[in-house]
């Protein structure tokens, strides 16, 4: 996929990935959520390789990837309130609910949620996880301009809190200060070759 | 400890409530056990002596077969909406999630089978005084049957035709399973005590609850890395 890569984030930062479709953006992020292994190479955080340490690595990251886990005979809130049980934040559902505009939808089923609605059911995990490291592959896919802007604002207080976020992501999005890696470029030299012009 | 209990109890809670909102799965698993049962009399003729000789075989063997076909409803539908990876990363060790959805399988499986048990027992002139063994030995085994599936619907996760190969994996796995339940009411039939049947069903019950789950666990693990 990629070699060669190396970065390193403090407290509050943000990571912007950049790159071609196949670069291995959703790779990277997976990795750094521990639900991959590297052929070569570490993950620390504070210095510890995560490996020696998965499950408080896991404990302190929330990933938001392509797929929304929704069951479509459970309502939102019946799906909120689980992953808060699972996350030990069950206090936080009904903020979580509101500040994504789902209180309203609390008893629908997810069968009848639209593709927005479903990935603003799969941001709320965000704001009930008590994750220091957030890991967004594309988080704005199917939002409408009011929601992504709420996620950005999301995004700028979790940094403010001391968090880390790492995104991907082909739209515009506000990250001020973010540092950009463009995945594009650390294509392995092989693969290069063999592209065609 | 109280937290490892929260996440134990919404995991159960959660699939609870997906099987009986599907409640089509569980109809065609006792819709599948009545059938096949009610095939034998046509097969090999209606005479009382000759079903009441087979029957606790075939119920036994129905019984596993109807546990096999519920299998990929364990993990399968999980993994395809990104459930399962999440699961992963929550901090709930993932042995007692596996557990939990082992537990809410038999809940929604085995405990519905031995409620029709009685029922496919009279279409089979099933002998009287072998039911209290019957739906004891079932009531020991089929716990068994949800955590040894459990591990082959993890191993086979994200293959192609997983529900065969489920069964491939699963089945041999369950002989000792229908041996000792099919030995248990032989006996009482003919004159002998049941126990020492149910002790060795209840021995591979108690090595299952805490192997099944860690293996099971290893293999979902592997199996979200996908």
């Amino acid at each position: 996929m990629f070699e060669g890569l190396s970065f390193s984030l403090e407290a509050g930062d943000a990571l912007l990935l950049t790159g071609p479709n196949g670069s291995g953006k959703s790779s990277l992020l997976r990795l750094l959520a521990g639900l991959l292994t590297p052929l070569d190479g570490q993950i620390c955080v504070n210095g510890t390789p995560v490996h020696e340490d998965i499950e408080g690595h896991r404990a302190n990251t929330a990933y938001l990837g392509h797929l929304d886990p929704i069951k479509p005979t459970l309502t939102v809130l019946e799906s909120a309130r689980f992953w808060a049980t699972m996350l030990g934040t069950l206090d936080r559902v009904d903020l979580a609910l509101s500040m994504l505009n789902l209180s309203d939808l609390a008893a629908a089923p997810g069968r009848v949620l639209s593709s927005g609605q479903r990935r603003r059911l799969s941001l709320t995990r965000l704001l009930l996880s008590p994750a220091d490291l957030w890991l967004l592959d594309e988080p704005t896919v199917g939002l409408d301009t009011r929601t992504v802007a709420s996620v950005e604002q999301m995004v700028a207080e979790h940094r403010a809190k001391g968090g880390v976020v790492v995104l991907s992501t082909h739209i515009e999005f506000k990250l001020p200060g973010a540092k950009t890696l463009d995945l594009g470029d650390f294509t392995p030299a092989a693969f290069q070759a063999e592209a065609p012009v | 400890m109280n937290d490892f209990l929260a996440g134990f109890r919404a995991v159960l809670i959660r699939d609870l409530r997906l099987a009986l909102r599907q409640s089509a799965d569980l109809a065609l698993v006792l819709g599948f056990f009545t059938i096949a049962a009610s095939l034998f009399p046509f097969g090999v003729g209606p005479a009382p002596e000759t079903l009441a000789r087979i029957a606790p075989g075939v119920i036994w063997v129905l019984a596993l077969l109807s546990v096999m076909l519920s299998l990929d409803r364990l993990f399968e539908q999980d993994l395809a909406d990104g459930s399962l990876e999440q699961m992963v990363l929550t901090p709930r060790p993932l042995v007692l999630t596996v557990l939990a959805k082992a537990l809410a399988h038999w809940i929604t499986t085995g405990l519905p089978l031995i409620a029709i048990t009685p029922v496919i027992g009279i279409l089979l002139n099933f002998p009287t005084a072998g039911y209290s063994t019957l739906l004891i030995g079932l009531a020991l085994g089929t716990p068994s049957l949800s955590l040894i599936g459990a591990v082959g619907a993890a191993l086979t996760l994200g293959a192609r035709r997983a529900g065969l190969l489920i069964a491939l994996l699963v089945l041999p796995l369950y002989i000792p399973i229908l041996i000792f339940g099919v030995t248990a009411v032989e006996s009482v039939l003919t004159g002998f005590e049941a126990r020492a049947h149910f002790l060795y069903l209840s021995a591979i019950l108690a090595a299952a609850i805490p192997l099944a789950p860690l293996a099971a666990a290893a293999a979902v693990r592997h199996g979200v890395e996908g």
